[in-house]
């Protein structure tokens, strides 16, 4: 039982994070991005690729793999999303249309990934050794991605909520309208947050290749789980995406071990559907006129 | 008056040339012409819904695959009459029951709850078939001819079309139209936007289960991994989209050219067919984001009143 609730944690821990990604990019850039997961996995094949050929440990690999998505997502802004942002400025399509965009997207890296890495599972091997925690078995791997988590979230966490250039960014996430008006400049926030968004993607995707097995078309249910996770806790709340993920993960957890494997996502989707009817602006949401 | 009678009999007229087209061509043309009308009939229907309400659904494969596995269940078992019906009412029930959870959520919601839809079901369905039949991957074994497909998907493409022109002249079509323009008026004016909305999935997603239903006995062999295959919905979607989902015959006149293009590509490019989906997908998205149909009433618009006049 607590080896199932701390591997539910960990799990959980990457979760959050993930979410955390793809919050700011919809809650600030405005952009459903529904080519997140291929990110991730694209980052995942790449710590893999460094550790497997040039034996790059993915811890440092990530010095490597954040700082180029970083720049892959600051890219894809500026040529995808940009034009889309301009032209919906009047319509208010945004929405619809970076949907749209962003699964063609989707279909362009997963295509990619397919091209040069085929259909096969994929996995390394790193730091498999058994640690005990509280009495229970817990591999080093785990421990260390869910460390990394908590690292990557709580630096996240202090610069949204404790500097000037993260209340510039929460104050687009609480009203963009207004924002222009005190001198922020959305369209430069909008792209960066998206941006960081996606190195957030990168880094779930780097801690995931550390412990499970992964393969080219894993994307979607990624995209799904951060989805859910990111409606749950309320949009735009990183508080939370880290509570929900933590949640999410640990009843995924408990629903492989002690009900079926084959039903996690199944699970995922009643308890995306509760919420949804309980409270449709998320558990941490406030309700608002969208 | 005898307008309507001479669009009728055009209508007849074409629908009997259509229909006489298969005893012309090889089986590789009607194999093609099966394929052109079934993504007719999807991309028609997913429009049915999608194009005046403006909720991207991209639940088609969920529907599609839902009645090609309720045909390779079934078909021992029941006539073949009988196992459509029986699709058609487990498609319309899912419908139902999907569009009561999501349909008064706000519209984003609704895609990613659709997006996720088809590998639910897939998993679903793949768990119950290793964990209480035992087995994964069913044969169809149907005496249908691919002719009998075709002729039966035309019925249901004039069907699909048809109601799409009832509804535009109803009622109900005036009050999609007040609803996709802005659903805090539509409410206002009195319109049950809840249940216009659940209906017209409903019939939508019926007509896709449908689809998958009858184009089923095309395969032998079928599982899960195969008829909930996320292309579909991809492919609907975009030919919609490229006709212009707001217009009777707009999905259709996407359908037809998109169709003969993936064909090509997926027989001289199968590896990259992915990526250059996506890239045509990124490219319509772009190009034409109202249609060709919008674009061209756009461009006639832009002609100024000399050009309307010429065109009366």
């Amino acid at each position: 039982m607590i080896t199932t609730l701390i591997t539910g944690l960990v799990l959980g821990g990457t979760y959050a994070l993930i979410a955390m990604g793809l919050t700011l990019q919809y809650g600030i850039s405005r952009i459903m991005n529904l080519a997140y997961g291929e990110i991730l996995i694209f980052a995942a094949f790449a710590a893999f690729l460094l550790f497997s050929t040039l034996g790059i440990n993915p811890i440092v690999g990530l010095l490597l793999v954040l700082p180029a998505a970083f720049a892959f997502g600051y890219v894809i802004y500026g040529v995808m999303m940009q034009p889309l942002v301009r032209r919906s400025a009047k319509s208010g399509t945004l929405e619809v249309d970076s949907i749209l965009a962003t699964f063609g997207l989707l279909f362009v890296i997963q295509g990619v990934m397919l091209v040069t890495f085929g259909s096969n599972y994929t996995s390394y091997n790193f730091l498999n050794t058994g640690i005990n925690v509280f009495g229970a078995n817990v591999a080093a791997n785990r421990l260390l991605a869910f460390a990394l988590a908590v690292i990557i979230g709580a630096s996240l966490f202090y610069v949204l909520t404790r500097t000037r250039w993260g209340t510039t960014i929460r104050a687009i996430a609480v009203n963009p309208n207004a924002a222009p008006l005190v001198g922020i400049d959305v369209n430069r926030t909008a792209r960066f947050a998206f941006a960081l968004g996606t190195m957030l993607a990168a880094s779930g995707g780097v801690m995931i290749s550390m412990y499970q097995t992964f393969n080219a078309s894993m994307g979607v249910v990624f995209t799904m789980k951060a989805l859910v996770i990111v409606i749950m806790g309320g949009l735009g709340n990183l508080m939370g995406a880290l509570v929900a993920g933590l949640l999410l993960g640990v009843v995924e957890t408990l629903v492989a071990t002690y009900v079926d494997p084959g039903l996690t996502l199944a699970a995922t989707y009643v308890i995306f559907l509760a919420v949804l009817l309980w409270k449709p602006a998320g558990l941490f949401g406030k309700a608002s006129g969208r | 008056m005898i307008r309507a009678l001479v669009a009728t009999v055009f209508i007849l007229a074409g629908l009997a040339a259509l229909a006489w087209l298969p005893t012309q061509l090889g089986a590789y043309g009607v194999g093609l012409l099966l394929g052109m009308t079934g993504y007719v009939v999807l991309a028609s229907a997913w429009a049915l819904f999608s194009g005046p309400t403006r909720y991207v659904s991209l639940a088609t494969v969920a529907f599609f695959g839902i009645g090609a596995y309720t045909v390779a269940v079934l078909s021992e078992v029941l006539p073949y009459w009988a196992v459509l019906l029986v699709a058609a009412v487990i498609g319309l029930g899912v419908a139902l029951l999907v569009g009561l959870a999501t349909l008064r959520l706000a519209g984003v919601y609704f895609v990613i709850f659709t997006f996720g839809l088809a590998e639910l079901i897939r998993q679903l369905v793949t768990w119950y078939e290793v964990n209480v039949t035992g087995t994964l991957g069913r044969y169809i074994f149907l005496p249908i001819t691919p002719e009998q497909i075709y002729w039966q998907l035309l019925g249901l493409a004039a069907l699909t079309l048809g109601i799409g022109w009832l509804i535009s002249r109803s009622r109900l079509g005036l009050a999609l139209k007040v609803i996709g323009d802005d659903e805090t008026v539509a409410a206002h004016t009195g319109i049950n936007i809840a249940g216009v909305k659940l209906a017209l999935f409903a019939v939508s997603a019926t007509i896709i289960t449908l689809v998958g239903a009858i184009q089923a006995p095309r395969w032998t062999y079928v599982e899960p991994a195969i008829v909930f295959n996320p292309t579909i919905s991809f492919l609907t979607l975009i030919m919609a989209l490229l006709g212009g989902a707001n217009r009777l015959w707009g999905p259709a006149l996407g359908a037809i050219p998109l169709f003969l293009l993936f064909e090509w590509l997926s027989a001289n490019f199968p590896n990259h067919y992915s990526i250059l989906l996506g890239l045509m997908f990124i490219a319509i998205v772009f190009v034409v984001p109202r249609g060709v149909l919008g674009g061209v009433e756009d461009l006639w618009k832009r002609l100024g009143p000399a050009g309307k006049e010429a065109g009366r």
